[in-house]
């Protein structure tokens, strides 16, 4: 019932803001150009951009490159440099260097996985000019690539796509700023805070006791025998209260598919993310712009049922997974069930499996939070999906790795959808005995081959780095849960660096030189290996004929299409990752049944 | 109509031959070619490799018998493919060496001087070059490819064509062109030679059906890079196994990782070995679908680019309507007996031996009991049809009767003072304007009356223009006729466009105008003035019967010089597609089944919990594994006369097209397996093999 709602409202939204970015792109008056047109001409005033000139796929994919490389040297820069600089109220000294990397890469490449806790290292000039900043900016560059691959397909016997500097600027300008602040507004209402206060000590109402890992003196978890860590007990009095300006940055973190929350877990914490409302409103957020691009798609191609079309798919997609993994949690642990515990819902307990997952969210919020933001590749969380039940942990892991298609990143879940279209116009459109075509665009070698190479690009580099993490002692030193759940710690986590969801299974301690700079290194490919052969394929398309379609020519919006596209969709995800997750997941559940 | 006969799919000299070159094609260097089967080599190579380090050390990572199985089963999924290729490749090369037989040495006879009674030099056709020229007279077989340039000869072309019926080659005009290794059946040629040794269209002829010169297509490629890609994918689905195996072995404490040979296993079975073993099958026998149909594809690009036309441009003559047009009606001029204008009609045409002059006085004694008279008998004096007077007739008895188009005879009755009359002229506009050709029949300086011929539309044509409208496939009807008669021909025809008095620019123009749409267009044509069309269109189909330079500028030739044949050429274009499509689909589709055969097995001793997904009940984790390698290879092989054959195809909309082929090869792909690898465990276990 409460999906259904989700689902529904998220429509609605989506129409609008989808054929809004459209006239963003197509440079037509979209209402806002009176308050937001000067700054425009003023940012191109002091960069020196010319908005009139285009660029060829390969300039684009250039600009791509040298903007995003210039943000992470930056974003390195400022966090080694934080203890020199103002607004850092805590004393926060500077990020270590692989941590530094990791965070760079992390947030250029719109993944933001987070290796460190937002309150207890970052300063706010960090989480502003750094975090937030990228917030936006890896957000647009998405949202940059995705227009230019969609004027591939709108242009013939073209030789450019665009302009990066302009499709970034207008991006930011007139879609991410006015609805952040709409959003950080809606927030703040909801007592989300938005503060440069210093935290704040209090005293608690009566002391807690409680247990924790004990660390050894280079603060890592010591380990009994058997690999589980040793606990200690502990006794407080007081708790710090983080405070920050948080409301602006998860306005852009729910908005922009980044998902790098301000404190360290992210929305479960109640200043990120305090009232249902305020949990309906980031959960909108996560997919309202990536299912809104697909009408803007729809809009520029021309056809509006294509549009529809992809964002039916992914709702196919997304739907029943989002379902399973709510009644998967519902069901409650199947370990307990072994053990015959009642976990029914009833007046004296809600029933389910809890754990992990916040009071004030239940298991549905929880649940449509955990598929959406790994569908989107948003990657913030507001439970622990490392505590969910073995085959609902596996829903938002094999969202991830269904190659972030299914919604995706703002940008780069449509342009990867747009990919595994156009494999699955190859195949269909052999089927009825014609060269294949997508909107009108011939697919041909060219095409294929840098189809093949995104797909495989991500897919290696899940796999290998996988292989290279449980075989190696620096690897497997992070995982923390004993059996296959540990297996599909890692898993978890280097799918979320290869497709840039950043969201993590939390069990794996991710902050060591090796996770950080391989991490690092597979974000980094994970993103930009994909964005240029998504250019290239855009050039290539620009300068193709279009073909007019006739009876001959397989349409491209009907259900048929829209069940062979899911099909192929789930064979290059779901059908390569079954072996591995047949050792995680779904070896976990078998076991307690 | 020898080549007519369709060649049995295993003819036992074929299947002899595809045997051996099947062993043969094992050669690393040979499959390297094809990715797909290369991995597959490999897997064999490394499985055999395993076997004999488990023999011989005796510490096996599994029992050597279960090895040897796997191992062989890999080699065979390889033969099969390479089987497959053969028999491909086989059916053209008997082909080959059929035509190969014709092209003989012969001795020509070289004329020193380029004239009729120079002198003769008796040379090897071997030793004859470009621009020689040749005697040919009757028995002797024309040496080379060439141009007639002086005289006129039947000859017997059924070397090239398989038509034994002989054709008329003449000097001048669109029959010039002779083929080497053709026999001149009576009278005599010169012939200009137009090719090198080697380079004539016999050689090119051989050479294409052989698959010598083979290259992979555009299509193909694309597709090949598709499967190369799947085949990395599931090549570290694999090979990260046994990493993750490993981890999982220490994290639950026991079991053991999985074997390299289930791994080899499982990668050939998820890999698609299916479209991958038959991929360049499919191709050669489209190319030799293309040969029964005496079709010869120029290039193997051409023939995939036939599946795409969208425009097709058909000549009306001969392909829409028969070649010649038949008289329907007499219309006498006001004053006139109807029976005396059939009865003038008649007697001009009896010595009239075109189609027509034969359909007219075939109607006059049809309709009016006018018997057929002889000519001779009658003492008349025929006047034949000439490019001056444009009209033909006969002197009888003093009556000068003359047939001709209305302007012609307009002309020649004014000329002997008479007037034509409005209502002959009002008719003839009639017909006209219904699609027909009027014929004026004239007596001295008097018009008798009108001949109605008619265009008669091929029986079925309007149903074939229907399908081809279901494909997505526009047909444009190109004629000469006034627009007033092709825009009656055309719908009576049904074709959705035409181009009236065109001519060879006109036809240049259109097909430029329709490729900067976007479209494709084929077309065929014959004579010197098609070929810049020809050269022009994406699909040109060249008729044998055509010039030299038709046929050069042309990537198909139609050896039975059929113009209908072009609606052939593009079904077997798209089946040669769709053949591709649906195999792939099949083959991936298939991945699912082997999983759930292969991933518990592989994993058992590890998790037993995962004994759950075994949910075919196959009977041990190594029965489970050898059967999903089996049904794998036997697949192929199963597969191989679908390939060779092509899927059946069907002229419907894209959208039935695509429905019918997925539910039949994707669904039917993900459920045959499952009971196919049942089906050979239960044998397995039966003939305790593992």
């Amino acid at each position: 019932m409460q999906i259904v709602l989700y689902f529904g409202i998220l429509g609605v939204l989506a129409w609008p803001l989808g054929l809004y970015m459209a006239r963003v792109y197509e440079g037509v008056p979209c209402g806002l150009d009176g308050v937001l047109g000067p700054l425009e001409g003023l940012i191109y005033k002091l960069c020196g951009i010319r908005p009139e000139e285009e660029m060829d796929w390969k300039q684009y994919a250039f600009a791509v490159l040298v903007f995003s490389a210039a943000g992470v040297f930056l974003l390195y820069l400022l966090q080694r440099a934080q203890g020199m600089l103002p607004l850092n109220t805590q004393k926060f000294g500077a990020v270590s260097p692989d941590l530094s990397f990791n965070t760079a890469i992390s947030f250029v490449s719109n993944t933001d996985w987070q290796n460190y806790g937002g309150e207890s290292t970052m300063s706010y000039l960090t989480q502003m000019a750094g975090l937030s900043f990228q917030n936006f900016l890896s957000a647009s560059a998405g949202m940059a690539v995705l227009v230019a691959l969609i004027r591939g397909f709108k242009r013939h016997s073209a030789n450019t796509i665009g302009n990066f500097w302009v499709d970034m600027s207008r991006t930011t300008i007139y879609i991410l700023i006015p609805l952040s602040l709409l959003y950080s507004l809606l927030l703040v209402s909801q007592g989300v805070v938005q503060s440069f206060d210093k935290y704040r000590t209090v005293t608690l109402t009566r002391t807690v006791n409680y247990e924790t890992p004990k660390l050894d003196a280079n603060g890592n978890p010591v380990k009994d025998a058997s690999g589980s860590p040793v606990m200690e007990r502990a006794q407080t009095k007081q708790q710090t209260i983080p405070l920050g300006p948080a409301a602006s940055q998860i306005a852009i973190k729910q908005l922009g598919t980044n998902g790098g929350g301000f404190f360290n877990v992210n929305s479960a914490h109640p200043f990120e993310d305090p009232t249902p409302f305020s949990n309906f409103l980031e959960c909108l957020a996560i997919l309202l712009i990536p299912a809104a691009l697909c009408l803007t798609f729809g809009k520029m191609v021309g056809d509006m049922r294509q549009g529809w079309a992809l964002l039916v798919t992914m709702f196919l997609v997304l739907a029943p997974l989002t379902f399973l993994c709510s009644k998967a949690e519902q069901g409650g642990n199947p370990h307990f069930s072994s053990m015959g515990i009642d976990q029914a819902a009833s007046a004296l307990q809600p029933g389910g499996n809890m754990e992990g997952k916040e009071v004030r969210n239940g298991i549905t919020g929880s649940a449509v939070w955990a598929t959406w933001t790994t569908a989107a590749s948003n990657g913030s969380v507001n439970s622990m999906h490392d505590s969910f039940t073995p085959i609902g942990g596996m829903m938002p892991m094999l969202l991830i790795q269904l190659g972030e298609v299914i919604f995706g990143g703002v940008g780069s879940g449509l342009y990867g959808m747009l990919i595994f279209a156009i494999i699955t116009v190859f195949v269909a459109g052999l089927m009825v005995g014609r060269t294949p075509e997508y909107l009108g665009k011939k697919i041909e070698m060219f095409e294929m081959k840098m189809a093949a190479f995104a797909v495989l690009t991500v897919n290696a580099l899940i796999k290998v780095g996988t292989a290279i993490a449980v075989s190696t002692k620096a690897g497997t030193a992070g995982i923390s849960n004993p059996g296959p759940h540990g297996f599909s710690e890692v898993l978890y986590a280097f799918s979320s660096f290869a497709d840039n969801n950043g969201s993590a299974f939390a069990g794996l301690n991710g902050d060591t030189v090796f996770y950080n700079t391989i991490g690092g290194i597979i974000m980094f490919f994970g993103r930009f290996w994909v964005i240029i052969p998504v250019l290239a394929i855009a050039g290539s398309l620009a300068r193709k004929k279009h073909v007019p379609a006739g009876l001959g020519t397989l349409p491209t919006h009907t259900p048929l299409f829209v069940v062979f596209l899911i099909g192929v969709i789930m064979i290059v995800g779901a059908l390569t990752f079954m072996p591995s997750l047949a050792l995680g997941p779904i070896a976990e559940q078998l076991m307690y049944h | 109509m020898s080549r007519k006969q369709k060649r049995s799919l295993f003819e036992p000299k074929i299947v002899r031959r595809a045997l051996w070159d099947s062993v043969r094609k094992l050669n690393p260097v040979h499959q390297i070619k094809n990715p797909v089967m290369f991995v597959v080599e490999v897997g064999s190579v490394l499985t055999t490799l395993l076997f004999f380090h488990a023999v011989i050390t005796g510490r096996g990572e599994a029992s050597p018998g279960f090895i040897l199985q796997i191992a062989i089963w890999l080699w065979i999924t390889v033969l099969f493919a390479n089987f497959a290729e053969s028999m491909a490749e086989g059916r053209g090369k008997a082909q080959a060496d059929a035509l190969r037989k014709t092209r003989r040495d012969v001795i020509a006879k070289r004329l020193l001087k380029p004239k009729k009674g120079a002198e003769v030099e008796e040379v090897s056709s071997s030793r004859l070059k470009k621009g020689d020229v040749v005697l040919v007279e009757a028995g002797d077989v024309i040496p080379m490819d060439g141009e007639v340039i002086e005289g006129v000869a039947s000859v017997n072309e059924s070397a090239i064509t398989g038509e034994s019926a002989p054709v008329i080659r003449e000097s001048g005009g669109d029959r010039s062109a002779v083929t080497g290794g053709t026999l001149v059946l009576s009278d005599w040629i010169l012939v200009r030679i137009t090719s090198s040794p080697g380079e004539t269209f016999l050689d090119r002829m051989i050479g294409m059906v052989e698959g010598a010169k083979r290259q992979k297509t555009p299509n193909e490629i694309a597709l090949d890079i598709l499967l190369a890609g799947l085949t990395i994918i599931f090549l570290l689905v694999t090979a990260t196994l046994l990493p993750f195996s490993i981890f999982s072995v220490k994290a639950a404490g026991h079991g053991s990782p999985v074997a390299i040979t289930v791994l080899a296993a499982l990668l050939v079975c998820l890999i698609p070995t299916t479209i991958g073993g038959l991929l360049s099958a499919i191709g050669i026998a489209g190319m030799d679908r293309m040969i029964q149909a005496n079709v010869i594809a120029m290039s193997g690009r051409a023939v995939e680019a036939a599946g795409d036309v969208d425009v097709l441009l058909l000549d009306k003559t001969g392909t829409i309507t028969l070649g010649d047009r038949q008289a329907t009606l007499f219309i006498p001029a006001p004053g006139v007996d109807e029976k005396t204008v059939a009865d003038a009609a008649q007697l001009s045409s009896l010595a009239d031996e075109t189609p027509e002059g034969r359909s007219i006085v075939v109607l006059a004694k049809e309709r009016y009991g006018i018997r057929e008279r002889d000519i001779h008998a009658l003492g008349a004096h025929f006047v034949p049809f000439s490019a001056q007077t444009r009209m033909s007739g006969v002197d009888l008895d003093g009556r000068e009767i003359r047939k001709g188009a209305a302007d012609a005879v307009e002309k020649y009755i004014q000329g002997q003072g008479g007037a034509f009359p409005s209502d002959v002229r009002v008719a003839v506009d009639d017909i006209a304007r219904q699609g027909a050709t009027p014929l004026v029949v004239a007596e001295g300086r008097r018009v008798l009356g009108v001949v109605r011929l008619n265009d008669i539309i091929k029986g079925g044509i309007r149903e074939r223009f229907a399908e081809m409208r279901q494909m997505g496939i526009k047909t444009v009807m190109i004629t000469g006729d006034n627009p007033l008669t092709a825009a009656a021909v055309a719908a009576e025809a049904g074709v959705d466009d035409f181009l009236a008095q065109a001519t060879p620019e006109t036809k240049l123009k259109l097909i430029r105008e329709y490729q900067a749409g976007g479209r494709l267009v084929a077309m065929t044509g014959d004579g010197t003035n098609d070929a810049p069309a020809l050269a022009q269109a994406d699909v040109a189909v060249a008729m044998n019967t055509g010039t030299q330079a038709a046929k050069e500028a042309g990537n198909l030739v139609d050896l039975d010089s059929n113009p209908t044949k072009l609606i052939e050429i593009v079904e077997i274009g798209k089946q040669l597609l769709m053949t591709r499509g649906t195999l792939t689909t099949f083959s991936i589709s298939n991945d699912v089944a082997k999983y759930f055969a292969i991933l518990p097995a592989a994993f058992i001793s590890i998790y037993p919990a995962l004994g759950a997904l075994n949910i075919m009940h196959l009977a041990t984790p190594q029965s489970a594994v050898l059967s999903a390698v089996i049904f794998n290879a036997l697949i192929i092989f199963l597969l191989i006369p679908l390939a060779l054959r092509g899927v059946k195809y069907k002229p419907l909309g894209a959208q039935i097209v695509l429905r019918n082929n997925a539910l039949i090869y994707g669904v039917g792909g993900l459920i045959v397996p499952f009971i196919g690898i049942k089906l050979l465990d239960m044998l397995i276990t039966a003939l305790h093999i593992v």
